[in-house]
C-alpha cells in the first residue's frame, strides 16, 4: 500500500488525490479536449504539419501539446476496419522522474497529487526532459522551460473540473478522485469482457508498476505500443539508489585497494 | 455525427451504452463508422437503391406494422385507372412531358379526385377529401391500392441488385435489414440521422421520401425513439427556414406567391389551403404575417397589403442568381455570413457571377475569399481576368460573433434555445440585426418623401424596434423581434396582448404574428426560448428547456405514438395517449392533436378544416390526416422514388432505361464554365464525394483563421484507397491534382483503408473523399473542392448534386497561372465534351 503522494511530499491532510481515467473506447476524436487545453492555458498553436498519420498532425505530447489524440487504423482479422482513438496526456505519475530530478524545485507535487511546473521559476536546464519516461515533458522553443499538463492546477484550487473533461462531449475523459475512478474503471473492464469485448484492457492503473501507478490512467483496446505508449514505464530515477551505492562500493573498493597497495611490506 | 456533431453525438454513445445498436451508411468509414456496431461502405449516390431494398425486404417479409399502416397511412387508398410506374414506363411515372422535362400530375390522383392545388414549401394539399371520399381496401389486396402498387414498385430492389448497384454485399445488407425490422414495432423503435449525404442530389428529396415510406412502414413516425432526423449544417439552419431567406417561402412555410398565379389575397387562399387540416387556415396566418410587415397600412380594404410582397415568376434559387449575375440583370448581392467561392458548387462560376456586379457587401468576421476574389482569387492568379477590369465595387463590414449579440438558434429539433451577448463586439463589428434595422432606417429616409407608389412597401413597413443605447450605437431589441415573431392581438384601446398559440390567429386585422408556427415563443410575454430548467428537474421530454415550434410540441405527429383507440402500442413506448375520464388527449408531450378529439370521432361527410380530422388521423398537415407512402402531390419528380443515377456517373441504371433523374434540373453551359461529363467517360473513371471534418466548419470562415482548429487539419487534402494510389501512382503525403470539366484542384494525399474499394456491377470502383473547407485565404489554406462540382439541382427544392460526381486524379501539384485552365481544356477534349454533353433526357 503505497503512501498517496501529496502526503509523501508532506501535506498535512490533503484533499484525496485526483485524476483522470480515460476511456478510450468512447473517444471519438473530436479534439474538443486539445482546444479547450490550449485555450484554458494560453498555450501556442505548434505547427501547420500535415503529418499524413491518420487523422493526427498534433503528433505527440510536447511544451505545446499537452492532449494528444492519437488515431490508429487497424484491418481487423475478420476483414474489418477498425480506427482506435485515443487522448494522451501527462500521467503525474505516483513516483515522478521528472520531479526527482529538477534542480531547482521548479516542479513540485499540488495537494491534489498531481505534478505541476512553476514557470516563474523553472531555469530551462532541460533535466526533466530525458527523465520522463513516457516523452511528455518538453521545453518550449523561443522560451527554454519546460511546459506540461498542470491537470488545470487553477481549476482545481476552485473546485472545477479540467478544462479538457469539461469540454469532452462523451465522457472520455473522466476526472475525479483516483480512488474511484480507478473503482469506476474496473467496472467498465469487467463490463466490456462480459460484452464480448476481451481486448479492452487498463493502463497505469497498478499501483505496482514501474511508476507506481499513474495519476492519469486509461482503458485501451490494444497494446500500449499501438497508441505510442511505452509498455513498460519505469521512472527512470528508480535505480538511482541502487547505482550510487554500487558507485559507492566501487569507490570504497578502489580506496580500499589504494590503501592495501601502500599497506605492502618494503621489499 | 461524429465528424460533423461530436457534441449532438453524446447522445448516440449513450443510447449504445444502453444497448441501441449503431448502423452507419457511408461511401467512407469515418468517426462515426469508427464507434458503430455495422458499418456499411456503399456507392456514393446509390442510397434510393440501398433504402428501396429495405423496404422490398420489409414488404415481401411481412415485417411491416401493419395495425399502423392500414389506420395511420394511405396504404389502403386506391388510385386512378391510368396511372402507370416507372415499372410500367421504364423509368418514368404517368404525366411525363419530355419536352417541358416535368410532371402533369393529374393520374397521381386518389380515385375520384380533382387536380391539387401548387404549393411551396408547405404541406400539400387534396381538394375535397374527406373521410369517406376516398375508395380504400382495408385488406390491402386491391390491385390498385397504394400498398400494392408499393410492392411492385420496389419489387426488383433485391438483394442482389442492391449488391450490383450500391456495392453493398447480400450478407451485410441482410444483416441491416434484419436489425432494422427487428428493432421496429410495438415494443421497439428505429431512428435514422441523416444530412447533407442525402440531400445533395439530383434525386435528394427522393432520398428523404425512400427514409419516410420506411419508416411509415415500420410503424417509427411520430413515437419516441423513431423518427427521421435531419442532422443540419449550422446552428440555426432550421430558424433560417422557419422565418426563411428562401426566395420561395414566407415565414411558416406560406408559400411566397407567384406573380401569375395568385393576382390577389383571395386567389392565394384557395390556391394554397388545404380544405382539411390546419393548412386550412392559411388566411389568419397570412393575414397575421401582413400586420407585422405593415401594422396601420394593412387593412381589410387592401388585402392587407397582400400586394406589397414581392412575386415569384419562377425559380430564384441562388444558383439562378449566380447565372442572373453573370447575364447582368442582377446587379447587387449580400452576403452574410456566406462564403460562396469556398462552400457553393461550381465555386468558379461564383466569382464570375460576382465579378458582373455593380456592388457587393460581404458581411464576416474575417477577410474569406468570397471578399477578396478580385483582388488575389483563382482567376487573377491565373491572368484570366485583372482586378483593374472587375467593376465590382466590393464592402467588407465586420461582423459580430454570435457570442457577441442577442438572438435565437433554431435546432434540427425545432426547439429555439435564446442566446445572450457576452461580450462587446471589438471596433466596428455590429450584428445583422444592427446592420439590417439601420441600413433599412436609411433607405426609408431617403425616400421619405417620395410620391412613387412603388417605394410604398419599404415606407409602409413597420420598423419601429426599440434600440438599446448602452453599446453598439443602438443596437436594436432582439426581444421586441422575438414579441413580434411570437404575435399579439390589439386590443381596442390599442395595448399589445402576448398570443400564446396560432389558433388564437384571426384573418381580420386583430392579431399580428411574424411567424405562425412560432406563436407562442413568447406567450404571458416571457421569452420561453430562454428557460433553462435543468434536466434533472424535469420530465425526459424536458419541455421546460427552450421552446419547440409549435406549441413547444416535442415531437411531431405523436398521436400515432397510441394505437386506432387511443392507448400506447406499449407500456415502454408510451409517449401520449387518450384519457377517457377527462375527454382529452394527455402524456409525457403536448398531444399534437385537436386536445378533445376523441380516438373514435368520425368528422361529419363535408367537414372541412380542422373539423375535417378524425380520431384515427395523426397526420393533421397532410390534407388526408394519413401518413404518404405515396405523394399524389407535392413532389416535381414523382410520387414515389425510384433509382436513378448521378449526373455523373460510371455506371448504367440496372433498374431502367431511364438513366437519370428526367425532371432534374440543369443548369446553362453559361459560356462553358458549366460542362457535363459523359456517361460512362474513361477520362474521368472515379467517383468523387464531398464531406465534412470535425475540426473545420462549412467554407472555413469560422475555422480556417483560428490558430487551434487550424493545426488540427492544416491542409487540404484527398481520402483514396491503397488500390487507388496504386493504379494512379498517388504518394501517401505526396500532392494530387483532381480533374473535372469545371476545374482542376490539388490536395496532400492520405491513403488510407478506411476508403473502401467496392465492386459494383461486376468492377472495381474507386471512390475518392474530398473535404470542402479550404480556400486560398486565412492561416490554414488549400483549393476548394467545389472547384470541381457541376451546377444540377434537385427540381424540389433546388439542391445542388455534390456528393457524386465523377474525376480524375493524378500524382502531382497542379498547373499555376494560364496552364491551369489549359489542363482543363485538354481533358475536355480528350472527353469529348461540348455545351450539349449530359443534358440528355
Amino acid at each position: 500500500m503505497t503512501t498517496d503522494p501529496a502526503t509523501a511530499a508532506g501535506y498535512q491532510d490533503p484533499p484525496p488525490r485526483m485524476g483522470f481515467f480515460t476511456d478510450t473506447s468512447v473517444c471519438i476524436g473530436c479534439k474538443a479536449c486539445e482546444v479547450a487545453c490550449k485555450e484554458w492555458n494560453g498555450v501556442p498553436e505548434d505547427g501547420l504539419v500535415f503529418t499524413g498519420m491518420s487523422y493526427d498532425n498534433t503528433q505527440g505530447l510536447s511544451a505545446d501539446s499537452w492532449r494528444h489524440v492519437a488515431f490508429i487504423e487497424q484491418r481487423r482479422p475478420a476483414g474489418e476496419m477498425r480506427w482506435l482513438m485515443a487522448s494522451d496526456v501527462c500521467k503525474h505519475c505516483t513516483h515522478a522522474a521528472c520531479l526527482d530530478v529538477c534542480p531547482t524545485g521548479s516542479l513540485f507535487r499540488t495537494e491534489f497529487g498531481t505534478v505541476v511546473v512553476q514557470e516563474d521559476i523553472c531555469n530551462g536546464c532541460g533535466y526533466c526532459i530525458p527523465a520522463c519516461p513516457f516523452g511528455v515533458i518538453d521545453q518550449r522553443k523561443g522560451d527554454g522551460r519546460a511546459w506540461k499538463c498542470t491537470l488545470c492546477y487553477d481549476r482545481l484550487a476552485v473546485g472545477m473540473e479540467p478544462a479538457c473533461a469539461k469540454a469532452c462531449p462523451t465522457d472520455s475523459i473522466q476526472f475525479g478522485a483516483l480512488d474511484e475512478l480507478r473503482a469506476r474503471a474496473a467496472q467498465r473492464v469487467a463490463a466490456m469482457h462480459d460484452a464480448g469485448v476481451p481486448e479492452a484492457r487498463l493502463y497505469g492503473h497498478d499501483p505496482d508498476d514501474g511508476v507506481g501507478g499513474a495519476g492519469a490512467f486509461f482503458l485501451l483496446l490494444d497494446e500500449p505500443e499501438v497508441y505510442g505508449l511505452p509498455p513498460d514505464p519505469v521512472v527512470t530515477t528508480r535505480d538511482l539508489k541502487a547505482i550510487w551505492g554500487k558507485v559507492g562500493l566501487g569507490a570504497v573498493t578502489l580506496v580500499a585497494a589504494g590503501i592495501a597497495s601502500f599497506l605492502r611490506p618494503r621489499h | 455525427m461524429a465528424e460533423c456533431h461530436p457534441v449532438g453525438f453524446q447522445w448516440v454513445m449513450e443510447a449504445k451504452a444502453r444497448g441501441a445498436v449503431l448502423i452507419n451508411v457511408d461511401p467512407r468509414f469515418n468517426r462515426t463508422s469508427a464507434l458503430a456496431d455495422v458499418h456499411v461502405p456503399l456507392r456514393a449516390g446509390t442510397d434510393i437503391a440501398f433504402l428501396g431494398g429495405i423496404i422490398n425486404y420489409v414488404l415481401a417479409n411481412d415485417r411491416y406494422f401493419r395495425e399502423y399502416v392500414v389506420a395511420y397511412t394511405n396504404a389502403p387508398v386506391i388510385l386512378r385507372e391510368d396511372f402507370r410506374d416507372t415499372e410500367d414506363l421504364d423509368g418514368v411515372f404517368s404525366g411525363f412531358d419530355p419536352q417541358k422535362r416535368t410532371y402533369d400530375t393529374a393520374t397521381w390522383q386518389y380515385q375520384g379526385e380533382g387536380s391539387p392545388p401548387t404549393t411551396g414549401s408547405g404541406g400539400p394539399g387534396i381538394k375535397g377529401i374527406t373521410t369517406g371520399e376516398v375508395e380504400r381496401d382495408e385488406t390491402l389486396q386491391h390491385e390498385r391500392c397504394v400498398f400494392q402498387v408499393l410492392k411492385r414498385h420496389f419489387a426488383r430492389y433485391t438483394p442482389e441488385m442492391v449488391e450490383q448497384t450500391c456495392g453493398v454485399p447480400p450478407e451485410k445488407f441482410l444483416r441491416v435489414c434484419d436489425l432494422i425490422a427487428a428493432n421496429s414495432g410495438r415494443e421497439r423503435t428505429t431512428a435514422f440521422c441523416y444530412a447533407v449525404g442525402w440531400t445533395q442530389h439530383t434525386v435528394g428529396v427522393q432520398y428523404i421520401r425512400t427514409a419516410s415510406i420506411l419508416q411509415t412502414l415500420l410503424g417509427n413516425i411520430g413515437r419516441p425513439g423513431g423518427g427521421i432526423l435531419a442532422l443540419r449544417g449550422h446552428a440555426s439552419i432550421q430558424g433560417s427556414t422557419d422565418i426563411p431567406t428562401l426566395f420561395n417561402i414566407l415565414p411558416g412555410y406560406i408559400p411566397m406567391p407567384n406573380a401569375t398565379q395568385h393576382p390577389d389575397l383571395d386567389a392565394f387562399i384557395k390556391a394554397e389551403s388545404a380544405e382539411k387540416g390546419f393548412w386550412a387556415n392559411m388566411r389568419p396566418y397570412l393575414v397575421s404575417l401582413l400586420k407585422a410587415y405593415y401594422g396601420d397600412a394593412a387593412t381589410a380594404d387592401n388585402d392587407f397589403c397582400f400586394d406589397y410582397l414581392p412575386r415569384l415568376t419562377g425559380s430564384h434559387s441562388t444558383y439562378e442568381t449566380v447565372l442572373a449575375q453573370m447575364a447582368g440583370t442582377c446587379r447587387g448581392y449580400f452576403l452574410m455570413g456566406e462564403n460562396p467561392t469556398v462552400g457553393s458548387a461550381n465555386a468558379r462560376m461564383q466569382r464570375l457571377g460576382m465579378a458582373q456586379l455593380d456592388w457587393l457587401v460581404v458581411r464576416d468576421f474575417s477577410l474569406i475569399e468570397s471578399a477578396t476574389w478580385w483582388q488575389d482569387g483563382p482567376e487573377i492568379e491565373s491572368g484570366e481576368n485583372r482586378s483593374e477590369d472587375i467593376a465590382t465595387e466590393v464592402f467588407f463590414l465586420p461582423a459580430a460573433a454570435h457570442t457577441e449579440k442577442d438572438g435565437s438558434f433554431t435546432n434540427t429539433q425545432r426547439l429555439l434555445q435564446w442566446h445572450h451577448a457576452a461580450v462587446e463586439p471589438k471596433d466596428d463589428a455590429r450584428s445583422e440585426l444592427w446592420f439590417l434595422y439601420h441600413l433599412g432606417r436609411r433607405i426609408r429616409e431617403k425616400l421619405a418623401r417620395s410620391t412613387d407608389p412603388m417605394d410604398r412597401p419599404v415606407l409602409d413597413l413597420t420598423w419601429d424596434y426599440p434600440t438599446k443605447g448602452h453599446w453598439n450605437e443602438a443596437e436594436p431589441d432582439a426581444e421586441a423581434v422575438l414579441a413580434e415573431i411570437n404575435g399579439w392581438r390589439t386590443e381596442a384601446d390599442g395595448r399589445h396582448t402576448p398570443l400564446s398559440s396560432f389558433g388564437e390567429l384571426t384573418d381580420d386585422g386583430s392579431t399580428t404574428c411574424g411567424c405562425w408556427i412560432y406563436c407562442g415563443c413568447r406567450a404571458g410575454g416571457v421569452n420561453q426560448a430562454a428557460r433553462r430548467t435543468p434536466g434533472a428537474q424535469q420530465s425526459w421530454v424536458a419541455p421546460e428547456w427552450g421552446w419547440a415550434w409549435p406549441a413547444n410540441r416535442r415531437m411531431l405527429y405523436n398521436r400515432a405514438s397510441a394505437d386506432p383507440d387511443g392507448v400506447p402500442w406499449s407500456e415502454r413506448k408510451a409517449y401520449v395517449w387518450w384519457d377517457p375520464d377527462h375527454h382529452k388527449w394527455t402524456g409525457h408531450d403536448v398531444a399534437d392533436f385537436i386536445a378533445d378529439r376523441a380516438p373514435d370521432h368520425q368528422p361529419p361527410p363535408g367537414s372541412t378544416g380542422i373539423d375535417a380530422i378524425g380520431g384515427q388521423d395523426p397526420f393533421i398537415m397532410q390534407s388526408d390526416g394519413k401518413a404518404w407512402l405515396f405523394a399524389p402531390s407535392g413532389l416535381a419528380d414523382g410520387p414515389l422514388p425510384t433509382h436513378y443515377e448521378p449526373q455523373e456517373s460510371p455506371f448504367p441504371n440496372l433498374l431502367h432505361r431511364q438513366q437519370r433523374s428526367p425532371g432534374r434540373e440543369l443548369m446553362p453551359s453559361a459560356g462553358g464554365n458549366n460542362l457535363y461529363h459523359p456517361n460512362p467517360s474513361a477520362v474521368f473513371p472515379y467517383v468523387a464525394t464531398t464531406y465534412r471534418l470535425t475540426e473545420h466548419h462549412t467554407a472555413g470562415g469560422m475555422s480556417r483563421w483560428l490558430p487551434y482548429l487550424s493545426e488540427l487539419q492544416p491542409e487540404m487534402f484527398c481520402e483514396v484507397s491503397p488500390a487507388l494510389a496504386a493504379e494512379r501512382r498517388l504518394a501517401h503525403r505526396g500532392w494530387a491534382t483532381i480533374v473535372t470539366a469545371r476545374n482542376a484542384i490539388e490536395a496532400r494525399v492520405l491513403v488510407t483503408e478506411r476508403m473502401p474499394t467496392l465492386t459494383v456491377n461486376g468492377r472495381v470502383l474507386h471512390q475518392i473523399g474530398l473535404p470542402y473547407h479550404w480556400g486560398p485565404n486565412g492561416y490554414s489554406t488549400g483549393d476548394a473542392a467545389n472547384e470541381l462540382a457541376h451546377l444540377s439541382l434537385d427540381p424540389n427544392v433546388h439542391i445542388q448534386e455534390v456528393k457524386a460526381l465523377t474525376c480524375d486524379i493524378r500524382p502531382g501539384r497542379r498547373p499555376r497561372g494560364p496552364s491551369r485552365l489549359r489542363l482543363v481544356e485538354d481533358y475536355r477534349r480528350r472527353a469529348g465534351i461540348t455545351d450539349d454533353t449530359g443534358r440528355e433526357l
